[in-house]
């Protein structure tokens, strides 16, 4: 009889070292330090606070998120209560137990430094890690707020690159940059990303906007009309954008969309990806989805013979 | 539960008090005391309420006449319609002689409880007497108004001790004001006495993936809005803060 398998899930994106590979997405639940504890206790890797602009906005009238039977349509409109407030919410940043990523947002490249400006030393390279976010992310690609992401035009190669430039020479931690799948070629994206001083790519944002109208009401039912589509309906294309990013660049990616089981987090390692985003499957699954996603994770690779993830990543290119 | 919002008719409007109206609908729901659903009023907004009616086949919310939202929700007539979903969260959780202590919008959920258990004293607190409600409903109840033009004078808190050696309580529910709603933990903690309340927050997913809602680690919609007093007394936010629409911690 064999000895029992070692299985080691543990992974590295831009140095930064996580226990798995499943990180919070930017936008679920991120809105305090308390509720981050919460999602790292309940196994993930990495947590992303929810995306902060340089000033509060209260975001979309209700309703903001519809669930529909192929995953979930969202117009949250990115509230948030600005960097000031979020600084002071995230100071005891090393509470959270694993590392925490930075969403910041803005409505050009300036702006976007007036948040790295407001969160002062909690994205300052010389801190010590426990005492700051470990990471920071640039979507460029939100597809339901007027002023930023794809609606302000972030998502073209022009500004992704005069973007990540920008934050690039202002910033000295880990820079992922979070892209559109509603681009024509994301590869090249991705690649513009790279050369502008990216280190890692999300892959991807919300797809779309989608729409759903309640017949009976006669009317849209997100108060903005149209959301960004997240999900089960999201994964394939996801993984196919995560597929041609992994062919294009040399840096890691974070493959976001759709995942809710550990087949699916493979699926999207093989694709390319070195860590995961869960997100929208913590509605059927609860937050113990990050641990049922490990747990999935292991008895695979347990029953394939795979000791670690540097088995998986990218294996579908071979 | 149901995703999916669904558009019920009103079929019937109830004066409860001064700006204050119960609309009910002929529609079936599958609702236990202390959960919520979450209503659209097209082009204008969804709140969470607490369904404050519930029978085999019509439900009905209590509606205050405060905001944009309410003035709208408050004006409808009979046939209007409104957009539902839910219900949601968790109920109450039934058990030995209780008590069920309430406070304006809060009394939705302590007169639900109320309807399945008619052994629950029902305790209201109200500013004054015109601003009582459910009165025909629960002619029994136990009154307390600010002013003291109906009832006992002052607030239910002030009785607690009275109302507990009275009744000899195993479980107090509480729904309304937050600071109501503390005193009454403080309360029951310090007599050992179990305690569930009810907690209000604003709200926009409503199932729990936004983090609009939470109290330190805990999300209102999806882990409430019940709490038990032993995990109220973990949590911090409880009684001080709530969350803006902006996610601004504010005082509640």
């Amino acid at each position: 009889m064999k000895p029992p398998m070692t299985i080691n899930l543990s992974a590295d994106i831009c140095g930064i070292k996580l226990v798995n590979p499943t990180i919070l997405p930017a936008g679920f639940l991120g809105t305090t330090k308390e509720i981050l504890k919460r999602v790292a206790n309940s196994g993930a890797g990495a947590v992303t606070i929810k995306s902060i602009s340089s000033v509060a906005r209260d975001g979309h009238k209700n309703p903001t998120v519809l669930m529909y039977e192929a995953g979930m349509l969202n117009a949250v409109g990115y509230s948030n209560p600005g960097v000031k407030a979020a600084a002071n919410e995230f100071s005891n940043i090393g509470e959270i137990g694993v590392p925490v990523i930075a969403s910041i947002i803005g409505t050009e490249a300036d702006d976007f430094l007036k948040v790295i400006d407001g969160f002062g030393d909690l994205l300052s390279k010389s801190k010590d890690s426990s005492s700051r976010f470990s990471a920071i992310e640039i979507p460029l690609s939100c597809p339901h707020t007027p002023g930023f992401g794809t609606l302000a035009g972030q998502s073209t190669p022009e500004a992704t690159s005069e973007i990540v430039s920008a934050v690039r020479k202002k910033c000295g931690l880990p820079l992922f940059v979070k892209l559109s799948p509603n681009v024509p070629d994301i590869s090249k994206l991705a690649m513009v990303a790279q050369d502008a001083g990216a280190d890692a790519i999300t892959a991807v944002n919300t797809m779309g906007p989608g729409m759903v109208i309640n017949i009976d009401a006669r009317e849209p039912v997100l108060d903005f009309k149209v959301g960004g589509v997240s999900g089960a309906a999201l994964r394939p294309i996801a993984v196919r954008c995560v597929f041609d990013i992994y062919k294009a660049v040399e840096i890691p990616i974070i493959g976001v969309g759709g995942i809710s089981s550990g087949r699916d987090a493979i699926e999207m390692m093989m694709a390319g990806a070195s860590t995961v985003g869960i997100g929208t499957a913590i509605y059927d699954r609860g937050i113990d989805v990050f641990k049922g996603v490990t747990d999935e994770m292991s008895d695979w690779m347990t029953n394939n013979g795979v000791g670690s993830l540097n088995e998986i990543i990218g294996a579908a290119h071979k | 539960m149901s995703e999916q919002i669904e558009m019920v008719k009103i079929c019937k409007v109830i004066e409860e008090a001064e700006s204050v109206r119960t609309f009910i609908f002929s529609h079936k729901m599958d609702f236990a005391p202390g959960q919520f659903i979450m209503v659209w009023i097209p082009r204008i907004d969804e709140k969470p309420f607490t369904v404050s009616y519930h029978t085999q086949e019509e439900f009905g919310i209590t509606v205050f006449r405060l905001g944009e939202f309410t003035k709208r929700l408050y004006s409808m007539n009979v046939g209007d319609q409104i957009g539902v979903r839910g219900p949601y969260g968790n109920g109450f959780n039934v058990s030995g002689k209780a008590c069920a202590i309430g406070g304006g919008v809060g009394m939705a959920a302590i007169v639900t409880l109320a309807t399945e258990r008619d052994d629950i004293v029902i305790v209201q607190g109200a500013k004054t007497a015109v601003s009582l409600l459910y009165r025909e409903r629960f002619p029994n109840m136990v009154m307390f108004t600010d002013d003291g033009t109906e009832g006992r004078r002052g607030f239910p808190t002030d009785y607690l001790s009275q109302l507990q050696e009275k009744h000899k309580f195993e479980k107090i529910y509480t729904c309304g004001p937050e600071i109501m709603m503390k005193k009454v933990l403080d309360f029951c903690l310090s007599r050992g006495v179990q305690c569930e309340a009810s907690l209000e927050r604003y709200m926009k997913c409503g199932v729990g993936v936004c983090g609009q809602c939470v109290c330190d680690g805990f999300r209102v919609c999806t882990d409430g809005p019940v709490f038990s007093a032993d995990v109220l007394s973990k949590i911090n936010d409880f009684g001080r803060y709530s969350l803006s629409k902006s996610g601004k911690k504010v005082n509640v």
